[in-house]
């Protein structure tokens, strides 16, 4: 055997819990087989999640790393190891390893500042994370606004806990909506950008976008529509990645690795990189 | 300095093989390639192997790790092993180069321990490349195919093989071979140095210029026009990157044997459609994208990164073995002109 520390040697993880979130989206909760965090991590950060003999792939940890007990994943199915995942029960063992990438800058540039996220669809599972260590640290951010929406009342994410312990946060305002009229939803209906430029808000404040690629784009556009600055606003990138440590080359646009210079981006440092992300 | 007559080099080939694994160039039917020494095999005059040596380090397949799966549980197995010291002798200038630019990805923190347990017991004896080829432009990226980097490096003359050692690790090698060679003086080894670069001077690529790009360069030549008709006839059969020395990109995949799980690392193209693909979208559409990452990467990208080290070193490999002959030199000369205008 050879005595040298392997970054792409994973560790066993166990699923205590399977949450079902929506007709697409579960969130496992995973701990070490001695029932400890496998790892620490800070907000944004991802972790490579594999099922031996399906493969390995990069997911945001969606837990705040303020929870000392376990971490947690919320997972869209969409492709083959999504797919296995989703049919898993609780006690299934997976690997698990990381903390791979760049944070949010939550104890830097986001300290003290007025924060605004905006997340369409699963681009809540990174952003749950950072909203939830601001909430834990409230004294230590402004106001908080949080813009979600998604295609119906059935897909946004993590519904019951922004009802019941978001909106009851005081200093934190949630405005939800869906893309489509729905006879139980008494909300606002319309899509994300749109809603954000009709929220109005104003610019003393850092933006933080996660979604669909042409969310994030329209989103972008209404934010600097209403003053913002792209030193402002930061996203989080999702590209394709094997090693998570900067060598398989695959998340590789201009000079960056999306795995370790990322995923967190500034709007303004993404205006340096090629478009190919 | 030591030397020894060239009839004498199977002498020189027992004497390492007598200690460490020896691994040297072999013809064969397919062009010359590293294969194990041993008595009877003769040293390959060409002065490339088809595949580049990367493979000592970098294998074309690599298994990372076992798991055994038993209901709801899983068991990790560790399979490294520690590797014993070996020597590949008759490495060329460009190869040596190509180790650096792999060092500076796989050994980077953290580091790659499947690499660097290799890279730790690899000796590498380089050889100066007596008849560079057409196809070569190692100088283009400042490497001397005279004077090569490596432990031990040798030269060859008329009928003698020159040997000096350039590292900690050479210098050990070199003196249990105190035997079998002996004392030289190095006027002969500059003299053919000489002859050398005389010959790389007048070869059809010592012109080609690197200036046009290197650290910083994206904005100049990541929009250009010309990358569309480049990459027009690219057929994305990925083999430029497969010859070449420097190209890292890797895939990890999981095999079933029935007993169990083995991980494999292995060598993936960047010119390949699924290399970025996601089940979100695929942000390099077409073999445009594809292609201009291989080269920016090679030429821009990596420079940027590794203090304007480029991740070509010129061997010429990519060049004759391109299936529609695209290749660097290509790409380097239609985009040339335009960043330094």
């Amino acid at each position: 055997m050879v005595d040298m520390k392997e970054p792409l040697m994973p560790k066993i993880g166990v699923v205590t819990d399977i949450r079902i979130d929506t007709p697409d989206v579960k969130t496992f909760r995973v701990v070490t087989p001695d029932g400890k965090k496998a790892f620490e991590h800070m907000p944004g950060q991802c972790a490579m999640l594999s099922v031996p003999g399906v493969g390995e792939a990069m997911f945001s940890i969606t837990s705040s790393p303020t929870n000392e007990e376990y971490m947690e994943f919320s997972i869209k199915k969409c492709g083959c190891v999504t797919e296995w995942l989703h049919s898993m029960e609780v006690g299934q063992e997976i690997t698990i390893r990381g903390p791979y990438g760049r944070p949010f800058p939550v104890d830097t540039e986001f300290a003290g500042k007025n924060l605004l996220f905006i997340a369409g669809g699963i681009g809540l599972a990174p952003l749950r994370s950072v909203i939830n260590y601001c909430r834990h640290y409230r004294d230590r951010y402004g106001e908080i606004d949080v813009v979600y929406g998604s295609r119906s009342m059935q897909d946004l994410v993590d519904y019951k806990e922004i009802i019941d312990e978001w909106t009851k946060d005081s200093g934190v305002h949630v405005h939800l909506t869906i893309d489509r009229e729905q006879p139980e939803w008494d909300g606002h209906v319309g899509f994300v950008p749109n809603y954000v430029k009709e929220l109005g808000f104003d610019t003393n404040k850092i933006a933080v976008l996660c979604g669909p690629p042409i969310m994030i784009k329209f989103t972008l556009a209404g934010l600097q529509e209403l003053g913002f600055e792209k030193t402002q606003v930061y996203t989080t990138l999702e590209l394709r990645m094997k090693c998570g440590i900067g060598k398989c080359g695959r998340c590789n646009v201009g000079a960056k690795y999306v795995c370790k210079d990322g995923p967190v981006f500034r709007f303004d440092e993404l205006d340096t990189l090629p478009d190919e992300y | 300095m030591r030397k020894l007559s060239l009839d004498r080099l199977d002498t020189l080939f027992a004497a390492i093989a007598a200690e460490h694994t020896l691994y040297l160039p072999v013809d064969g039917k397919a062009g010359a390639r590293f294969e194990k020494w041993e008595d009877g095999k003769v040293l390959s005059d060409a002065l490339n192997t088809v595949r580049s040596p990367k493979d000592f380090f970098f294998p074309q397949t690599d298994n990372l790790m076992d798991f055994k799966t038993e209901g709801k549980k899983i068991e990790i197995i560790d399979t490294r092993e520690e590797c014993e010291d070996f020597v590949i002798f008759g490495v060329r200038a460009c190869d040596v180069r190509a180790f650096e630019v792999l060092d500076r990805v796989f050994l980077a923190e953290p580091a790659d321990s499947y690499y660097e347990n290799r890279r730790k017991h690899g000796i590498l004896v380089s050889l100066a490349c007596n008849k560079p080829l057409e196809t070569c432009f190692c100088g283009t990226f400042g490497i001397d195919a005279a004077a090569p980097e490596g432990d031990i490096v040798c030269h060859k003359t008329a009928d003698a093989l020159y040997l000096d050692a350039e590292t900690e690790k050479g210098e050990a090698l070199l003196k249990a071979l105190e035997a079998v060679t002996e004392e030289a003086d190095a006027a002969p080894v500059e003299e053919q140095k000489a002859v050398i670069r005389e010959r790389l001077a007048k070869l059809p690529l010592a012109d080609l210029s690197a200036d046009a790009f290197g650290a910083g360069k994206t904005d100049a030549l990541f929009d250009a026009p010309e990358w569309a008709e480049l990459a027009e006839s690219c057929l994305g059969c990925g083999t430029c990157t497969f010859v070449c020395p420097t190209c890292q990109c890797y895939d990890i995949k999981d095999f079933n044997t029935g007993h169990g799980v083995k991980r494999f690392r292995c060598w993936d193209s960047c010119m390949y459609s699924d290399f970025t693909k996601m089940s979100a979208g695929q942000p390099r559409l077409t073999q445009k994208e594809r292609f201009r990452q291989r080269f920016m990467h090679k030429l821009v990208y990596y420079p940027t990164n590794n203090d304007g080290l480029f991740s070509c070193v010129g061997c010429g490999r990519c060049v004759a073995k391109c299936p529609i002959h695209m290749n660097i030199v290509k790409v380097m000369k239609k985009l040339g002109g335009r960043a330094n205008g």
